[in-house]
């Protein structure tokens, strides 16, 4: 391990550390609205970092993270209500049961999404272009139609009664696991291979990389996160509706990801962050116009960003390498 | 017997919409390598160009009313498509294919959004004016063709079959079967690619548009997000054919059309959504090409 490694898990502690003191102090999620609205952020911030994975690193292009995020979703909110809810773990107290049977919902969703993302990437990977959308736009169709249709998950009217557990640390907790995985994974010769992809598969193929494979991987630990992001969802929520999964929940996540900047994970989290945010600061527009304005600028700030600025926010840098630079530079000009 | 008859009109009558979007999605990939996502909304606003023509113009109260709402709305349509190519398509011709990819949805979604404020079309639903009476045109043993099924079929098959004639007997259609086979080669060989493929989305969104109407006229119930699920089920029906395939588009509509009317009359109603994608991932797992596809094309260096 070298000292950049133990940098980012000392910054992650660091981070968990503050985080665990702010939710101490600041009003909890359900209290106050401005922190509920950095609930949903965090939550935005794993899904755009993983979409970021698979879009940004290894150039590939899903439109179903809302189907991976559903199965994570409802596996980890049927956990709740049907074992979290009833059963506790013996010899602890309650609070701490529930936050380890808590804390294994969230594995739970990941793993089941992670699976579902195998069995989708299996057979789409294995082509190139544009059938990777195709299927997992599909995909996540047909899971939203299933959900409707099967009255254990609440079909239609949705999945209610799931204990409130997760709060600002969790999600900060994943948000920073998702972010530290994608940053390493880039340094080491799995990353490195999906870097390779992106630029050229042709080339990368050629060279010895086994493409199928390492995009295979990339996308099964993508849906992972999607997974976890949807079981903090539930969770955070209470309830899970089909209509929480729509085609457009998809858009949105890759929307976040293009405008930050596609292969900046940084830019991701900003997009994130800025797209959660810019729908309560609109508010008072709507208010004042009584119109819902949201979509139309989403879709303009899009369509606008491709024609003027089409490589996002930040295009591949991110932000602690532009920091880093500076700060190694400074001495050089200092004499 | 008769049942299943009867889900085959049906069937016939659905997919031949499903068909006439999907040219359009075909015929985009073809020239462009472009998943055309605004080419449903173009469908939703031939439904809606219909309506409006038909409650503002009082002149077209006259019969053949129908025609010329057709015609109207599949005119307005072919402009739309082409200003929305010129404008959103053409500056990204030569970046990557993703960002025109995100292009397009960033238009579908723009459309969906302006669609939905109250001083356009709001987002309740309209209800299609009754162009056509809906009577039983045919009924041979039990098994009924409405005349609405009727003109959807026959529109659909005219269509269809001018089409046909314009991609493979004609000086246009040569010209853009050849850009669709390689670009570059194309325009060396003198026929100017900016023309083709601003014709190609002419041509498909009118189609778009005349299915926009059909479907008013059997699913009197429009909205703006009407062309999200049947857009994408058109485009299932493309790739199914083989994308880029003309023929295949044809064929592969009608395929969905007939396997969804399968579904809901012999199964459930409720999953009729999910059988066009999961025709979808089988198709992708064991023929990716499609069924008119030319084989898997291995790119080589």
């Amino acid at each position: 391990m070298n000292a950049r490694v133990l940098q980012g898990w000392a910054w992650m502690l660091l981070g968990l550390l503050l985080v665990g003191i702010a939710s101490a102090v600041l009003p909890s999620p359900s209290e106050s609205y401005p922190m509920y609205v950095v609930g949903l952020a965090g939550i935005n911030v794993i899904l755009a970092v993983s979409l970021h994975i698979v879009n940004g690193l290894t150039g590939q292009f899903s439109l179903g993270h809302a189907g991976f995020m559903a199965v994570g979703g409802y596996t980890a909110a049927l956990f709740g209500t049907k074992v979290i809810a009833e059963y506790k773990l013996m010899y602890i107290s309650e609070p701490v049961s529930d936050t380890i049977l808590f804390f294994v919902a969230t594995l739970l969703g990941g793993v089941a999404a992670g699976i579902a993302g195998l069995f989708v990437g299996l057979p789409s990977l294995r082509l190139r272009g544009d059938y990777l959308a195709i299927v997992t736009l599909g995909f996540a169709e047909i899971i939203r139609v299933t959900i409707e249709n099967v009255e254990v998950l609440g079909a239609a009217t949705g999945l209610v009664g799931i204990p409130p557990l997760t709060n600002l640390f969790w999600i900060f907790f994943w948000a920073s696991a998702t972010l530290l995985y994608a940053k390493r994974l880039q340094e080491c010769t799995h990353g490195r291979a999906l870097l390779a992809i992106r630029e050229d598969e042709i080339a990368a193929e050629a060279m010895g990389v086994d493409t199928t494979g390492y995009k295979v991987r990339a996308f099964v630990a993508s849906s992972f996160f999607a997974g976890v992001a949807g079981a903090l969802l539930g969770y955070y929520l209470t309830i899970l509706t089909p209509k929480d999964f729509t085609f457009l929940k998809s858009v949105e996540v890759v929307v976040m990801v293009v405008l930050g900047g596609m292969g900046s994970a940084s830019g991701a989290i900003l997009a994130a962050v800025l797209l959660t945010v810019l729908p309560e600061a609109l508010r008072p527009l709507r208010e004042h116009t009584g119109v819902d304005l949201r979509m139309v600028i989403y879709a303009s700030l899009l369509l606008l960003m491709m024609l003027l600025r089409p490589r996002g926010f930040l295009g591949r840098r991110e932000i602690w390498t532009m920091l880093r630079r500076r700060r190694e530079t400074e001495p050089e000009v200092a004499p | 017997m008769t049942e299943f008859v009867q889900h085959l009109v049906n069937g016939l009558s659905l997919g031949s919409v499903y068909a006439l979007i999907a040219l359009g999605y075909t015929m985009v990939y073809g020239v462009l390598q472009l998943i055309n996502f605004a080419h449903a909304e173009i469908f939703m606003l031939g439904a809606f160009a219909g309506y409006y023509s038909a409650s503002w113009l009082p002149a077209f109260q006259r019969e053949p009313r129908f025609l010329v709402i057709l015609s109207l709305s599949m005119a307005t349509c072919a402009l739309l498509g082409t200003v929305i190519e010129r404008f959103a398509y053409r500056p990204l011709r030569y970046s990557p294919r993703l960002n025109a990819l995100i292009t397009a949805m960033g238009v579908s979604m723009l459309i969906q959004a302006i669609g939905q404020l109250p001083f356009f079309m709001g987002p309740s639903p309209r209800f299609f004016p009754e162009l056509l009476p809906n009577t039983t045109l045919l009924s041979l043993g039990g098994v009924g063709v409405s005349s609405l099924q009727a003109v959807t079929l026959v529109s659909s098959v005219v269509l269809m079959i001018g089409l046909h004639r314009l991609v493979f007997h004609s000086r246009f259609g040569s010209a853009m079967r050849a850009v669709s086979f390689d670009a570059r080669t194309a325009g060396l060989m003198g026929i100017d690619a900016n023309r083709v493929i601003a014709l190609t989305f002419m041509v498909g969104s009118a189609l778009a548009a005349a299915a926009g109407i059909l479907v008013g006229l059997s699913y009197p119930r429009i909205e703006p997000t009407m062309g999200v699920l049947l857009g994408l089920k058109a485009f299932v029906a493309a790739v199914l054919g083989g994308i880029g395939n003309v023929r295949g588009a044809m064929v592969g509509g009608l395929t969905i059309g007939l396997v969804e009317a399968m579904a809901v009359g012999y199964g459930s109603s409720s999953y009729r959504d999910a059988v066009a994608f999961g025709i979808l991932i089988l198709v992708l797992i064991f023929k990716p090409s499609g069924i008119f596809g030319r084989g898997a094309v291995v790119e080589k260096v």
